[in-house]
């Protein structure tokens, strides 16, 4: 963003990258692609880099108000000294955060998330599909995010994405505004669970091996990891992947 | 002239018992502190209508759903009949309606006939989903005792309403056949034409005027009872529903509500160029978040009190689903008790709830100086507000648009930010965000990734 700004220019849209897409070697995959789309669909795009930090949202849903304000009032304060008007993130929580708690603070920006912002540059031609790609035919399934589905009401957007792909889309007992959580919202990625007869993204990635689908689509970082521990415990992380809409994406246009 | 006065006695009664319940159960809502949740008038009045009025959401779970709106419309048509009673009942009159609406009287009697037999069928359905097929959801730890006793309970008396009704329109049936005095011809009602003669029929005239008059007594008599219980009990959805549905908050079910007074202390702490307050630092350590009713929006209560215990919530909790101590239902039921019982107590006008430090001044109790020691963490254990993962998925399945989650997240806000407990856990993922900009503390820089990718097209 720096160098769009010593340059003069303006860019389409800022892209948040966000903690788990910077650092988790998994999330870090899902923004190399998503970049690579960005690229492909020639969108002049910036990240902020080092000047992006944590939206605050953990801090905030365990409780912590104060290390929560102190994050959000330091991103506002960077992303409205570039004057960013529209950004796109991979990350759902990164998304409702700034989209719906930041205004309030004084951060008001068109804000997207990148399964949304896919399917417009689908809808603008900006990036084709192949049709009969390496999904063709495949069983696949859909698991929505909290903060993509509930949180926000976005169901079709994805869906409408994978349907390019001429996939055999399988969706879960409970799915859409009825789809199952991962277990990693809340805070809860970052303790342990409280007592029980079993954990929260072990029950899903059960009910997602019921289907019978190779494929397990996420659009979050914290629901591939927890998506993906839950197919270890089920001794499945060999048989069904787990990838998120981008790499769907990437590797067949 | 005697049963104009027994009537009449009788419904002063039942309004003079029942008015200061609700006057209660009023002042316990306003415990809570002020919210404004409609921003969009139109839109509030649009949900009510949908959401509480059409009962949209009820049908995500169709079986219940068609049982419930038998039920439901039943009891909103079956209102004419009521205010009928009431004006036979205060002016000695007997079917008022029928001189004044001929024929259609009785499309309307017949139609409340057709529904009552379907809420008939309803409430069969619903003892046996509770008694004999024990649907899960309604046999959850927080079920037991009273909480199951007060669903069955409701049920009971739906069955004596219908009795009530039965008696009565299917007796005045037979004795109009039979030309009885007073009792003018209405045309024949759609179920108790048939039901009457086969129930009532060859009985005397004297009988059949006991029985009519007997099932008028129970339906009117039954509906007193009705309003009083109504207070103590979980069927108070029936009224609250609708005020609920129309103060839902409005925004996006992800967004958290703001702390202005947090981010006010941030930006201050921010500005380097504000003063250090001292006076900020003399004052009483401020509570932040909730630890009791009065710290909660007043519509977290209004939630509480207007929630009828389905269970949704917790049958749809991810948490509550994995065997966790959770459960979405309990934490309202349990601000609904909490509420009730600083109500009973402040009622009492005891000074031993009066806060120790504010007993000399001799004041009164009231809700500004009430302390009893205890919370809402009296009800509520740290377990279960540890486990939700703000799925929201209990806010998407409430029928009446009650947020269980936004009292979780206050909770959440008390320990953490008033106590400074909270699960240790986090404390490295606060630390982290706090002096690192990240939820891990990972001394690379933030676009490494990037800088990893350009070297490799290079």
């Amino acid at each position: 963003m720096s160098e769009y700004a010593a340059e003069g220019k303006t860019p389409e849209v800022l892209f948040w990258v966000g903690c788990a897409g910077s650092y988790d070697a998994r999330a870090q995959k899902v923004t190399v692609a998503f970049t690579k789309i960005l690229n492909e669909a020639d969108v002049k795009f910036a990240i902020l880099g080092k000047e992006e930090a944590c939206t605050g949202d953990p801090a905030r849903r365990a409780g912590n108000e104060f290390v929560f304000q102190m994050s959000a009032l330091q991103n506002i304060e960077v992303l409205n000294m570039y004057n960013v008007k529209k950004i796109v993130t991979t990350c759902p929580h990164c998304f409702n955060i700034i989209k719906n708690e930041y205004p309030e603070l004084g951060g008001t920006y068109e804000v997207v998330h990148h399964t949304e912002f896919l399917q417009g540059l689908i809808n603008d031609g900006r990036i084709k599909l192949k049709g009969g790609g390496e999904f063709a035919g495949k069983k696949i399934t859909y698991h929505d995010s909290c903060y993509i589905g509930r949180a926000n009401g976005i169901y079709d957007a994805p869906r409408s994405v994978l349907a390019g792909l001429d996939a055999d889309l399988t969706e879960m007992q409970r799915a859409g505004s009825k789809g199952l959580c991962c277990g990693a919202g809340g805070a809860q990625m970052f303790k342990e669970d409280e007592p029980g007869d079993t954990s929260i993204n072990v029950e899903r990635a059960g009910e997602a091996i019921g289907t019978g689908a190779k494929v397990v689509v996420a659009n979050c970082p914290f629901c591939i990891t927890m998506l993906s521990d839950g197919m270890k415990a089920h001794n499945k992380e060999e048989d069904v992947m787990v990838y998120d809409l981008a790499e769907m994406v990437v590797n067949n246009m | 002239m005697i049963q104009i006065i027994a009537f009449a006695v009788l419904t002063i009664a039942t309004f003079a018992i029942a008015a200061p319940k609700y006057l209660k159960i009023r002042r316990n809502i306003l415990l809570g502190q002020d919210e404004e949740t409609v921003v969009d008038k139109g839109l509030a009045i649009r949900n009510t209508i949908l959401i509480a009025l059409g009962q949209k959401k009820m049908f995500k779970r169709f079986i219940p759903a068609i049982f419930h709106l038998f039920i439901y419309v039943a009891f909103l048509f079956t209102q004419i009949e009521l205010i009928e009673i009431f004006i036979d009942g205060f002016f000695g009159q007997h079917r008022f309606f029928s001189q004044a609406l001929g024929g259609f009287y009785t499309v309307i009697i017949s139609t409340i006939e057709i529904l009552s037999l379907l809420a008939f069928v309803g409430t069969l359905v619903f003892l046996s989903r509770r008694n004999l097929i024990k649907v899960p959801r309604f046999h959850k730890p927080e079920m037991e005792g009273w909480p199951k006793l007060d669903g069955n309970i409701i049920l009971y008396l739906e069955l004596v309403l219908l009795i009530g009704i039965t008696c009565m329109n299917g007796a005045d049936q037979v004795l109009q056949g039979m030309g009885a005095e007073h009792y003018t011809d209405t045309g024949n009602f759609a179920v108790t034409s048939w039901l009457g003669p086969a129930l009532f029929g060859g009985l005397s005239e004297g009988t059949l005027i006991g029985i009519e008059r007997f099932g008028w007594w129970l339906h009117i008599l039954t509906v007193f009872a009705f309003i009083n219980y109504l207070p103590i009990s979980k069927h108070l959805h029936i009224f609250l529903a609708f005020p609920n549905v129309y103060y839902a908050r409005q925004t996006a079910a992800g967004k958290m509500v703001n702390m202005p007074e947090v981010e006010k202390e941030v930006r201050s702490m921010m500005d380097p160029d504000a003063a250090f307050d001292e006076s900020a630092m003399e004052e009483e350590l401020p509570i932040f978040g909730s630890s009791d009713v009065q710290q909660l929006s007043w519509k977290n209560i209004m939630d509480a009190y207007s929630c009828t215990e389905c269970g949704r919530c917790t049958s749809v909790c991810p948490a509550n689903q994995t065997g966790k101590k959770l459960s979405p239902r309990k934490i309202l039921m349990d601000i609904r008790d909490r509420a009730t019982e600083i109500g009973e107590k402040l009622d009492s006008g005891d000074k031993q709830y009066i806060a120790e430090d504010k007993r000399e001044s001799g004041e009164d109790l009231s809700a500004i100086n009430f302390n009893d020691g205890k919370n809402l963490f009296d009800y509520i254990t740290r377990e279960e507000i540890h486990a939700c993962t703000t799925c929201n998925a209990c806010v998407e399945a409430c029928p009446i648009l009650i947020n269980p989650l936004d009292p979780i997240l206050r909770l959440r806000r008390y320990e953490i930010l008033t106590e400074s407990a909270g699960p240790s856990d986090w404390t490295p993922m606060f630390t982290s965000v706090e002096n690192s900009g990240s939820v891990w503390a990972i001394s690379d820089d933030r676009d490494k990734w990037r800088d990893e990718l350009l070297a490799k097209e290079d």
